[in-house]
């Protein structure tokens, strides 16, 4: 078993704890010296680095939430200037606004790094071809992977998301032996690859690299048999770096935390208490090589537990159970991540007025489609037919731009929503991973 | 093979070493970067116990040594080299790497051994040996510094603390003993912490470093890292400014 950086993948639990310590005191003092937020948050809290004395001392500082960095929007949780930062991604925030997170040129070289080992562990090497049918734009997950790819040598093709046929057309003359997507995309592949009478056989896959929405083991079986290659799932999110936080080694029991670069924490969703090793709760990161967007105790969102106990592949990092739920209303449609209040947001203000409506999440074939059905008010109800269409499109297209997604949205009869004690139930999620 | 936890070091009322948390692995060479009275050399006296810190927790080899006396943490294998050499200028170069050896001088089987590690540094240093006989007091800035890291290397020690070992001398010394130090951790893998005001030409030679600022560490990376962030180049790097024997 291959291992990209074994300093810092194999290191005893005594030095990982001493390199975290070292490092959290210097995020400490960086914060507090160059973010405003960190500077008034723990002078407010009468909070001092010299009080971090060690790890268990994480504990008296404040989480930082999705809402801080909404407030900082765009560039207030920056640590360095903008002139030293040479790139900017962002990720969906809760509402209109998305959250901007930075990079400098030493943060790219990181980030390329950490991607290299979990791309290694799942067993890609130099003379690989590389597929990303991730969307590269905006969101971090292809120029992640990209870059993960790139620093061990193989050959990356970026494919970028849509097209199928085109992909599945490269797949067979290209010869691609990686493919990086999300696990629903996977499978639509396969589906595609089986109507047009394609033998994944005779394809050259051999590893395939999945993220950025949950999937079951029941799924990675699937995958793996209809497309004849071994499934690992590594997890990340653009506040903390994007892919590279985590990733799964051959054992395929849990993924790796780069503990050397990032402190992983679960702690209670209700109560914010820390919880202990193995309890299940939210993950909570802090980041500790980052120089333009250092975190302090994020909260992810995402519920996993961690596991001490020393894996088979040599790794002595804490592994994380992959994350299947959220502590939050975030959904994740097509990789995509998407509140319920962005859509509201983008309903209401197309309306002009608070229509009932109710978002239901199932899964077509393999993709999600998220559908937003929308009673008929009087005010929709006296529109004529053209204007009723025309007021549908315009509700699409808004939220598409806000969150990002294709959505489909239809008009129903008012009072046809089902209500429970008067309540509709805003999101129906009818998919079974 | 060092590990150092929280120390606090006072001078009197000043607190000039804050909450420090900082390791050596075997055989690297870590450098330690920082603005003049950032704390370095301060460091650099805790470890040696010369100025004990007030708090914390130092292991050398798993060994607490935060209490102990400067001539016990120099029997369990840490010398320092001083800022300044401080060498005996009345006395020959000869007498002066002896006094490095002083551990030793007690049991007669040692005699071999010290003359044997005398031969190593003169071979370090082909100029001393030539100078062997000669007061220091007559020696050029970078001989003195030579005699100086040599007499510390008489101690046989596993950890090398050097003090601003280029500090007054010209480019060229200056870069012939950046790579005599890159030279011991390499061949003889002493494992060294490096207090350099020429940051760039330490980064250069080291494996890893601290950055030290009004005695906190703000940062800890890889050296070749650190020679890429900004605040470090802005702060002690100097833009785009190259030593003339770096050009």
């Amino acid at each position: 078993m291959v291992i990209w950086d074994e300093k810092n993948e194999c290191m005893s639990r005594d030095e990982i704890e001493q390199l975290q310590l070292e490092r959290f005191q210097a995020v400490m003092n960086r914060v507090h010296k160059n973010v405003v937020h960190y500077r008034k948050t723990f002078d407010k809290l009468d909070i001092i680095a010299e009080d971090i004395r060690s790890l268990c001392d994480l504990e008296k500082i404040p989480f930082t939430t999705k809402e801080d960095l909404r407030n900082n929007y765009p560039y207030g949780m920056f640590a360095v200037p903008l002139r030293e930062v040479v790139r900017i991604h962002s990720s969906s925030g809760t509402t209109g606004k998305p959250i901007v997170v930075g990079y400098t040129k030493n943060d790219i070289r990181m980030w390329s790094n950490l991607v290299a080992r979990l791309m290694t562990a799942a067993g890609v090497t130099r003379d690989d071809l590389v597929q990303i049918a991730f969307g590269y734009g905006i969101f971090t997950g292809a120029f992640g992977m990209h870059y993960g790819a790139e620093t061990i040598g193989a050959s990356v093709i970026p494919m970028s998301t849509g097209n199928t046929e085109k992909q599945i057309m490269i797949m067979q003359d290209y010869k691609t032996t990686v493919l990086v997507s999300t696990p629903g995309y996977a499978l639509a592949l396969a589906q595609r690859m089986e109507e047009m009478g394609v033998n994944p056989n005779a394809l050259s896959l051999k590893v395939g690299l999945f993220g950025g929405e949950p999937w079951s083991e029941k799924m990675r079986a699937e995958i793996e048999s209809r497309l004849m290659l071994s499934a690992t799932d590594n997890y990340g999110l653009s506040e903390v770096i994007g892919p590279g936080v985590a990733g799964e080694c051959s054992c395929k029991n849990g993924l790796h935390i780069y503990e050397d670069a990032f402190i992983p924490e679960i702690i209670d969703p209700e109560t914010g208490k820390k919880l202990s090793p193995g309890a299940e709760g939210e993950l909570v990161l802090t980041t500790l090589t980052k120089e333009a967007f250092p975190m302090v105790r994020y909260r992810t969102g995402d519920i996993t537990s961690l596991n001490y106990a020393k894996c088979d592949c040599g790794r002595t990092l804490v592994r994380m159970q992959k994350v299947m739920r959220r502590s939050d209303d975030m959904l994740i449609i097509r990789g995509v991540n998407v509140f319920p209040a962005q859509i509201e947001e983008a309903l209401f203000s197309v309306a002009q007025e608070k229509p009932p409506y109710q978002l239901i999440i199932e899964r077509k074939g393999a993709m999600d489609n998220l559908e937003v059905v929308v009673e008929v008010t009087d005010k929709i109800f006296s529109l004529e037919l053209q204007k009723q269409r025309s007021f549908v499109e315009t509700v699409k297209k808004r939220i598409s731009a806000q969150a990002g997604i294709n959505v489909d949205v239809k008009l129903v009869e008012a009072r046809s929503i089902p209500r429970h004690d008067g309540k509709i139930t805003k999101v129906v999620d009818k998919r079974q991973i | 093979m060092l590990k150092i936890k929280n120390i606090n070091t006072y001078y009197g009322q000043v607190h000039a070493l804050k909450n420090v948390s900082l390791h050596l692995n075997e055989g690297e060479i870590v450098t330690l970067i920082g603005a003049n009275g950032a704390g370095k050399t301060t460091l650099l006296n805790s470890l040696s116990g010369i100025v004990p810190p007030r708090s914390g927790e130092i292991l050398f080899r798993d060994l607490p040594i935060g209490s102990l006396a400067a001539h016990q943490i120099v029997k369990l294998g840490i010398s320092q080299v001083p800022e300044g050499r401080q060498i005996f200028k009345p006395l020959s170069v000869e007498d002066n790497l002896e006094l490095g050896a002083y551990l030793y001088h007690r049991a007669k089987k040692e005699k071999e051994q010290i003359k044997k590690t005398a031969e190593m540094v003169y071979e370090l240093f082909p100029i001393l040996r030539e100078r062997k006989k000669q007061l220091a007091g007559t020696l050029s800035g970078g001989e003195l510094q030579m005699l100086s890291i040599g007499r510390a290397l008489m101690a046989r020690p596993r950890l090398l603390l050097l003090d601003e070992p280029s500090m007054g001398l010209a480019p060229l010394i200056a870069q012939e003993i950046f790579q005599v130090i890159a030279g011991l951790s390499r061949e003889k893998s002493t494992t060294i912490l490096l207090v350099e005001q020429n940051a760039r030409a330490a980064l250069k030679i080291a494996h890893r470093a601290y950055v030290l600022e009004t005695g906190r560490l703000i940062l800890e990376g890889m050296a070749a890292d650190l020679l890429e962030n900004k605040e470090v180049q802005r702060a002690y790097l100097g833009k785009d400014k190259k030593e003339i024997w770096e050009r």
